[in-house]
């Protein structure tokens, strides 16, 4: 008699706490209040990573062994724009980075400018929101030398990263702080296992900042803006996926 | 059980004592509550990406070790080279192509932002107090007295002897209902001191910034997909360890059991006639 009572308990239980759990949840989840609530946690959680984390902390680097034999792409993977068809036909001969907003001399770079600068190279760890890692390899520019050479406002506090891509005409972006934008890992790559970058991983050019996930790691780069504020960027939240589906500004964890 | 019913009067109902102090209590339903959103907003993360490799790296080009998915109208659990229809349950389910079904995820559509929102803030739900309970537990001796095994319940002879009585349902009465038994100390012990503080750890190893502050934690687990595996592993074990306890809540006296972790009181059982 007590296996049975036993066995069905178990069943129930589960089934019971499930469907309860099931209407009310979303329900609770879609109420304003809640969600000031729960992005607290967000604003907690950055802070507890940046309290314990140094700000020069590197993220791990790979030896070549470790690669990923193959480094899916993911997001876009060919910008539709006719502008930048006509730059990937000719090999982005004429295209040109531009850094621009609080900065006090504004720079329209040529690719070949780029690479004539000094480079880092980096073996790092990609960790895609969804839950999947791929190592590859980097070479690029510290973004750091970029800002320099641009001199930064005082008042700048965020870099916005403006893309060729788009989902259905809203252009991709991204934005880090300055934290980010000065730490020694985060370059503008031109290359990618010793390739040059290919279309499919944003040629040419793609932010890679380390400590954060793959949606931060913006590809096709046209612009870099240095700004006081997000707000006034886009859908206001400082990238492409959070104003569209409210993912996490920073994505370090 | 009948001849329980028929006892003498006396005998009838044991003493109320107060067995449960409010820190256990408080803790007790704070962590409840956090490891149930904790595990169904898992499961929508999960949703996502709902394959489990090994070592640092794994994505679509690598063979999972664990992967749920569907093919045509077939939903499946695959486990190595074992391969599980789950349909109805796993992988296809209400006519959704998804590894974990809506009745057991929050949200219950597919929405990996607003998962990642509720699962990071029940984290600190679940290691603040967890950190709280902790301490309260060490200082007022509580983990010491109540929960740490004694060398004698440790030998395999009296091991034996609470592992027979539960396999037939003979839980402790009278006096020594007082104490946890050796097999409840265990799986307490082992929730709060290497399961939960595992999750925790895991959890905190698949964040690309936690890792460069702290790279040892990709060592200790071997990488960030491990740390994946082993966070979803430790949470079916805790899964397991609730479907259990909540058994034996109900086979012990669901009643008299829910009133001491409410309450604090609890009624001691009967002494059982030998």
């Amino acid at each position: 008699m007590i296996s049975i009572t036993r066995r069905r308990l178990i069943g129930s239980l589960g089934m019971g706490a499930g469907g309860l759990l099931l209407s009310g949840c979303d329900r609770i989840a879609a109420s304003p209040k809640v969600q000031s609530v729960l992005q607290l946690g967000e604003g907690l959680t950055m802070r507890a990573q940046r309290l314990v984390t140094d700000r020069t902390a590197l993220a791990r680097e790979f030896s070549a062994a470790d690669m990923s034999p193959v480094f899916r792409t993911n997001g876009n993977d060919m910008p539709e724009s006719d502008e930048y068809q006509a730059h990937a036909a000719n090999g982005f001969a004429d295209w040109r980075l531009k850094v621009d907003g609080l900065v006090r001399r504004p720079l329209a770079l040529s690719l070949a400018q780029i690479k004539a600068m000094p480079a880092r190279t980096q073996i790092t760890r990609h960790d895609c929101v969804e839950g999947w890692s791929a190592i590859g390899k980097w070479t690029g520019l510290p973004l750091k030398l970029a800002l320099d050479a641009a001199g930064l406002l005082p008042s700048a506090r965020y870099l916005v990263f403006h893309c060729a891509d788009d989902f259905d005409g809203d252009p991709y972006y991204e934005s880090i702080d300055l934290i980010d934008a000065f730490h020694p890992q985060t370059i503008l790559a031109w290359a990618m296992n010793d390739r040059p970058l290919s279309i499919g991983h944003g040629a040419p050019l793609r932010l890679r900042v380390e400590r954060q996930l793959g949606y931060k790691q913006a590809k096709y780069v046209m612009r870099i803006e240095a700004t006081d504020s997000l707000r006034a960027i886009g859908g206001g939240k400082g990238g492409y996926w959070e104003d569209s589906a409210g993912y996490q500004w920073y994505a370090g964890i | 059980m009948e001849s329980d019913q028929t006892e003498q009067p006396a005998r009838a109902r044991g003493s109320l004592i107060y067995r449960q102090p409010r820190a256990v209590r408080l803790w007790h339903w704070l962590n409840a509550l956090a490891v149930i959103v904790l595990l169904m907003s898992g499961l929508m993360i999960f949703n996502a990406h709902p394959m489990l490799y090994w070592g640092h790296y794994g994505a679509n080009h690598e063979m999972p070790w664990l992967e749920i998915g569907s093919t045509g109208a077939r939903g499946f659990l695959r486990i190595g080279h074992v391969t599980i229809p789950t349909t109805g349950v796993l992988g296809l389910a209400g006519g959704d192509e998804r590894a974990f079904p809506a009745l057991v995820t929050i949200p219950s559509h597919y929405d990996l932002a607003a998962a990642r929102q509720w699962h990071f803030f029940f984290a600190w739900v679940l290691v603040l107090p967890g950190l709280g309970f902790w301490l309260w537990g060490f200082l007022s001796r509580h983990i010491q007295r109540d929960l740490a095994p004694t060398a004698r319940e440790l030998r395999p002879a009296s091991l034996w002897h609470d592992i027979k009585d539960h396999a037939r349902l003979r839980f402790p009465t009278g006096e020594a209902a007082r104490r946890y038994n050796i097999l409840q100390k265990l799986s307490y012990m082992g929730v709060i001191f290497l399961l939960l503080p595992t999750m925790v750890l895991t959890g905190l190893t698949m964040s690309p910034g936690i890792d460069a502050a702290w790279p040892w934690l990709l060592d200790l687990f071997g990488g960030r997909q491990s740390a994946r595996s082993i966070h979803f592993i430790c949470a079916s074990l805790l899964v397991g360890f609730v479907l259990v306890h909540l058994t034996m809540v109900m086979l012990a006296g669901p009643l008299n059991e829910l009133r001491s972790i409410v309450t604090g009181w609890y009624r001691l059982p009967r002494e059982r006639s030998r």
